[in-house]
């Protein structure tokens, strides 16, 4: 399992996580990425990954 | 033990090279770029960066802590000279030749060049070191004459103001802005700069530039003049592209690709092995029909990911064909743009985009009713929401109908 990680401060609520995979993300009222599932199973990795990865602030970070 | 070499080191190429790890490639990566910096990301080059709040660390897209996790190597300060698609070579600047199995085309695009040449004192913002020259001539009180109205000319001349100088922006269209999202809602953009204290001298063209740094005069069509201690040019950018004329590749304001970010050559044919991704590759969307070449740092991140699964699992070729979107910051503005605003036939708005305190969305119809476009300001939850929908082909009304629930609900 790999441990997935917001910055809340840093999110500006750019919303390409949840694109990417809404599943695992979503954005609150205030525009803020909220986490639907902290715990991300192997064969979900690249997928949640490359959705972290199009965060514009980098505000995601996905746990080895 | 295949290569892939990746040539351009901004999102595109650094996105690309991660995203090849993700998808299971076990090969070599090799990563080549003219700059001598490591891979920094551009939107903060008109913002924060500009400001002064970040150093080359904050925006830094990879290390080389990062890169030798990912077994990245790293070529930075040459530059890709001639790309031989038959031979798969690829010959770099400092006289090194590159042999690959895959090569992804990430050159980007540069500012247009300055039409009006000044020895000194008259800037673009599309590098690092563009920025850093910049900076040094934000000067409080000092005048600052911004040509161009668009996102780069708006976002530098909301970090000048910011900064203390006395700005203004020039432009030869009426409301520059409109250009991607109508003249009406691109006037709210003018009231913008006015309400922060930047004068505009918009449906006003520049005639020619005088003097040096610190001592400029811009002269403008209708025979009036503008002092200025510095200068910046933000009127659009160009494929850096001249480096692939000789290599067979069909250029075309860019290098043309198919939907799955796959080059084609000048015969019409695919170049095996050849992807292009980012601001300097014009792709074919399905469903607009037609090749695009589109300037964003989402549409570059995408087709990073799009062409990287493509070549590990070239047996499960995914489509680039994305839902179109861009933001901006400017001022105490978070703007949001989704889709194609400037092909609606009509838009409403919800909430309000004016004054102080703006927070609210307009909304594009196309012809047949369906919602073609959105733009927010400071409403990142109704952008999410337009961007699925636009995903979905809404219906209009229904858009305008969810974004008014959403409005009440935080009333």
């Amino acid at each position: 399992m790999h441990k997935l990680h917001a910055d809340h401060r840093a999110c500006q609520g750019y919303g390409n996580c949840v694109t990417g995979a809404p599943d695992v993300y979503d954005l609150d009222d205030e525009g803020v990425v909220v986490l639907l599932k902290e715990e991300i199973d192997e064969t979900e990795r690249s997928r949640v990954e490359e959705a972290a990865r199009s965060c514009p602030v980098h505000a995601l970070t996905l746990g080895g | 033990m295949p290569t892939v070499a990746v040539v351009g080191g901004s999102v595109a190429g650094v996105r690309v090279a991660q995203a090849l790890r993700s998808e299971g490639h076990d090969g070599r990566i090799v990563l080549v770029d003219r700059e001598p910096h490591l891979p920094y990301d551009r939107p903060p080059l008109s913002k924060q960066f500009l400001a002064g709040g970040r150093d080359l660390a904050g925006v830094t897209l990879l290390t080389e802590e990062m890169a030798g996790r990912l077994g990245i190597e790293l070529r930075l300060g040459s530059a890709a000279e001639r790309l031989d698609p038959r031979g798969r070579t690829l010959r770099l600047a400092d006289g090194t030749t590159l042999d690959w199995d895959a090569v992804v085309l990430a050159t980007g695009a540069d500012a247009r060049a300055v039409p009006w040449p000044v020895s000194s004192g008259v800037h673009v913002v599309r590098c690092l070191d563009d920025a850093r020259a910049l900076r040094a001539e934000l000067v409080p009180g000092a005048p600052l004459v911004v040509v161009g109205g668009g996102f780069i000319g708006a976002e530098v001349a909301a970090t000048a103001r910011s900064a203390g100088c006395a700005v203004t922006v020039v432009d030869p269209l009426p409301a520059p802005i409109g250009r991607v999202v109508g003249p009406e809602v691109g006037a709210l953009f003018t009231e913008l700069h006015h309400r922060h204290g930047v004068a505009t001298r918009f449906g006003t063209g520049v005639a020619g530039i005088e003097g040096g740094s610190g001592r400029l005069r811009v002269l403008l069509d209708d025979g009036s003049s503008l002092g200025a201690a510095a200068v910046v040019v933000g009127i659009g950018a160009v494929p850096n592209d001249a480096w692939l004329a000789s290599s067979g590749l069909r250029i075309e304001d860019g290098v043309v690709t198919d939907e799955h970010c796959r080059a084609v050559d000048d015969a019409g044919a695919q170049a095996a092995g050849v992807y292009a991704v980012g601001d300097g590759a014009r792709s074919y969307r399905r469903g607009l029909g037609r090749h695009v070449r589109a300037e964003h740092w989402t549409n570059a991140s995408e087709m990073a990911a799009v062409a990287a699964h493509n070549i590990v699992a070239p047996e499960d070729l995914r489509v680039h064909d994305p839902v179109e979107y861009v933001w901006s910051d400017q001022y105490d503005w978070k703007i949001q743009i989704a889709g194609r605003p400037v092909e609606a036939d009509r838009h409403e708005l919800v909430g309000s985009i004016a004054g102080d305190a703006a927070r609210g969305a307009a909304v594009y119809a196309g012809a047949d009713g369906r919602l073609c476009g959105a733009v927010t300001v400071n409403w990142p939850k109704a952008m999410f929401l337009c961007r699925r929908m636009l995903g979905d082909g809404t219906m209009a009304d229904e858009t305008l109908g969810r974004l008014r629930a959403l409005d009440d609900a935080r009333r």
